[in-house]
C-alpha cells in the first residue's frame, strides 16, 4: 500500500488542556486502525520538538489503546501558563491544533477525505 | 428507589451560554427519573476576580450571571423534585444563597430550601508557608506578590449533606468540579464515603459534563472534519447513572450539537494528566481500562472505570495580586504588510525597554503568528509563508505598577502618528494579572458547615 504524508488534522483529532504550566494533548486518529501508525510515527521527542520554542522540558505519552487514544503531557510549554502568560491563549487551548500540523504517513486508503 | 438516576449539567464555566440550562431540566422533567442539576461557575482565577469584587461591595463576588441562569428553571426544578447544586458561590456563597432566595420568593417559591457549604475558603485559617507546594507549581517566584484567596478543593460529602437535609438549592464555593456530580448520586444511590468504586463512577460523570456543551460538541467542531447540528443551540449534556455501575452520556432531543465516541474521548482526556489516577478530592479516578460504546444517536455508555483510594490531602489555590498586563494593537493592510507589521512590532518593543515600562513584554503578528508564538517571536520571526492581506499588531507587557502598563499599552496608541504608513485600528488596555499557586493541605485543617434554610428566612 502506498504511503502519503499528511497533516495530523486529516486523519486525527485533538484537544489542549491545561494545569498551571502544564499542556495536556489529546490525540485520537478518526480511523482506529491508525492507532499504531500513530504510536509509532508521534512519539514524545517529535510533539517535544513542536514546543521548542516556547521552552518545554518534558514530553509524556500515556497509550489508551482501549480507546485508541494518546495522551501527551508537556511541561513548560504555556510560559508561565494562564496566570504568568503574556500570551493572548495562556491556556494554551489553541496547542491542539499546533499538534495536529505534524505530519504522518499513513496509508492511502486510510485518507477519510482526499 | 429509582435504579436510574440523571444528571444534568447547566454550565461549564462562568461566561456560559446562560439559556443553555432550559433544555436540559426540560429533558430531564420528561423523562421522569430522579435528577439533579450542577453548575460549574469557577476556574482558577475566577475566585480571585470575585473576591476582589467582594472587598468592594460586601453583597457581591459571587456568580455575576446565577439570577439569569436559575431564572427561567427554578421553580420547574423545585416543583419536580431537581435539585441544584453549583459552585456560583465563588467568594460570597451567603450572598449568592440570599440572591436565590430573592429570586425564590419573586418566583413564589419561599420555602424553597437553600443549603449553604462553606470552609473552602482558607485564607485567614491556613498558613500557607507551613504547606508543600503542588508539583505543576514548583519553581514559581512568589516575592512581591499579595496574597487574595486562598481556597481549598472540598469534595462531595458536605455537598450530599445539604441535600440529605432536605436543601433544593446548594450553593458551594471552590470544589471540586466532579464532587458537584457525585454528591446527589451519593446522596441518592447511599454511596458511602469509601467505596471507591461507585466514587470513581461518579468521578466520570462528573468529568465528563463539567464542561458543559464540551462533551456534546463545544470546542470540538471543525466545520468539514468534525460537523456539528446546529453550533448555536449546542444541547447542554446529561447522565444516565445506574445503581448496577453503568454510565450513558446523552443531552436533550430538541437541541443541537452531538454526543458520540469522538466528542466523549476528546472531553475524557481533557485536562487529564495520568489516565490511571485522576485526583479528585473524593476519589482517584483511573480510566486505563474504559470502554466506550456509541448506542444509538447521541448516547455513549462509558464502562470499566476503576476507583482508588482519595488522596490524604486537599488542594488549595492561592490567588495573588502580583502586576498588571498592558496592551496594546494596531493593525496594517495591503502590500508589503508583512515588513511593515515586523518593523511595528521592534519598535514597539523598543519603545518599552527604553522607557522601562515593563519586567517582560511581547509582540505578536495576528494573523502569522500569535497564540502559537514564544514571547520571543520565535515563530513570526523566522516566518517566510506568503504575504497576508491584513496583520494585526499587539504588544503585551508585564509591568509593576497600573500606571506603567498604561503607558506601556499606549505606545500602541502612539503608533497611529508615529506608526508605518497606514497604521490603524488602536486599541490598548490595562488588565490586573491574578497569579496563582497551588498547595496540599491536610483534610482536617479545612473543616466544612452546612446551613439550610427556606428561602423566606435568607436575608
Amino acid at each position: 500500500m502506498e504511503l502519503i504524508e499528511v497533516p495530523l488534522h486529516a486523519v486525527a483529532h485533538s484537544r489542549a488542556g491545561d494545569k498551571g504550566n502544564r499542556a495536556n494533548l489529546s490525540l485520537m486518529p478518526y480511523d482506529p486502525e491508525l492507532w499504531p501508525a500513530l504510536a509509532e510515527q508521534v512519539t514524545e521527542a517529535r510533539v517535544l520538538a513542536l514546543f521548542a520554542h516556547r521552552g518545554a522540558t518534558r514530553c509524556t505519552r500515556y497509550d489508551l489503546p482501549l480507546i485508541h487514544a494518546f495522551n501527551f503531557i508537556i511541561d513548560d510549554a504555556l510560559e508561565g501558563g494562564v496566570n504568568g502568560s503574556l500570551n493572548l491563549d495562556g491556556h494554551g487551548k489553541s496547542l491542539s491544533f499546533r499538534l495536529l500540523s505534524m505530519t504522518v504517513k499513513v496509508p492511502a486508503d486510510k485518507l477519510p477525505r482526499t | 428507589m429509582s435504579d436510574l438516576f440523571l444528571v444534568g449539567n447547566g454550565a461549564g464555566f462562568s461566561g456560559d451560554r446562560v439559556d443553555a440550562p432550559i433544555p436540559v431540566v426540560r429533558a430531564l422533567v420528561q423523562r421522569g427519573l430522579p435528577a439533579a442539576m450542577f453548575f460549574e461557575c469557577l476556574a482558577e482565577r475566577t475566585i480571585a476576580l470575585a473576591q476582589i469584587e467582594k472587598r468592594r461591595d460586601p453583597d457581591a463576588g459571587y456568580e455575576p450571571m446565577l439570577e439569569r441562569l436559575l431564572e427561567p428553571i427554578l421553580a420547574d426544578c423545585a416543583r419536580a423534585g431537581i435539585p441544584i447544586l453549583g459552585n456560583f458561590g465563588a467568594a460570597n456563597p451567603m450572598a449568592a444563597a440570599r440572591c436565590v432566595a430573592r429570586l425564590a420568593r419573586r418566583l413564589g417559591i419561599p420555602e424553597l430550601r437553600i443549603g449553604v457549604v462553606t470552609g473552602d475558603d482558607v485564607s485567614g485559617t491556613v498558613d500557607l508557608s507551613t504547606l508543600a507546594v503542588h508539583e505543576a507549581d514548583a519553581g514559581l517566584d512568589m516575592s512581591a506578590w499579595t496574597l487574595v484567596s486562598a481556597n481549598a478543593y472540598i469534595g462531595a460529602a458536605p455537598l450530599a449533606g445539604a441535600l440529605a437535609r432536605g436543601a433544593q438549592v446548594v450553593v458551594a464555593g471552590r470544589t471540586s468540579d466532579p464532587s458537584l456530580a457525585i454528591a446527589p448520586l451519593m446522596h441518592h444511590f447511599g454511596w458511602a464515603e469509601d467505596d471507591w468504586q461507585a466514587l470513581a463512577l461518579g468521578a466520570a460523570c462528573g468529568h465528563l459534563l463539567e464542561c458543559g456543551s464540551q462533551v456534546t460538541g463545544g470546542v470540538f467542531w471543525d466545520p468539514g472534519f468534525k460537523d456539528i447540528p446546529d453550533p448555536a443551540n449546542i444541547g447542554f449534556p446529561y447522565a444516565e447513572i445506574g445503581r448496577d455501575g453503568s454510565l450513558v452520556v446523552t443531552k436533550p432531543e430538541d437541541t443541537g450539537g452531538l454526543v458520540d465516541l469522538r466528542s466523549v474521548k476528546e472531553q475524557l482526556l481533557y485536562e487529564l494528566h495520568d489516565p490511571a489516577a485522576y485526583l479528585t478530592p473524593d476519589v482517584v479516578m483511573d480510566i486505563t481500562g474504559v470502554t466506550l460504546e456509541q448506542q444509538g444517536r447521541d448516547r455513549v455508555a462509558l464502562r470499566g472505570v476503576k476507583g482508588h483510594a482519595r488522596p490524604e490531602r486537599l488542594k488549595v489555590t492561592a490567588c495573588y495580586e502580583g502586576s498588571w498586563l498592558g496592551e496594546g494593537e494596531v493593525s496594517v493592510a495591503g502590500p508589503n504588510a508583512l515588513a511593515r507589521a515586523r518593523a511595528t512590532a521592534d519598535v514597539l518593543l523598543q519603545r518599552v525597554k527604553q522607557r522601562g515600562l515593563g519586567r517582560r513584554a511581547r509582540a505578536d503578528l495576528i494573523g502569522i503568528s500569535a497564540v502559537h508564538d514564544s514571547d520571543a517571536g520565535a515563530l513570526w520571526r523566522s516566518y517566510d509563508g506568503p504575504e497576508p492581506p491584513e496583520i494585526r499588531i499587539r504588544l503585551a507587557v508585564e509591568s509593576a505598577t497600573r500606571d506603567d502598563a498604561d503607558q506601556a499599552s499606549r505606545e500602541a496608541l502612539a503608533m497611529l502618528c508615529c506608526g508605518t504608513a497606514g497604521t490603524s485600528g488602536a486599541r490598548w488596555r490595562v488588565t490586573p494579572r491574578i497569579l496563582t499557586r497551588s498547595f496540599l493541605v491536610p483534610r482536617e485543617m479545612v473543616p466544612t458547615e452546612v446551613t439550610v434554610r427556606e428561602a423566606r428566612l435568607w436575608n
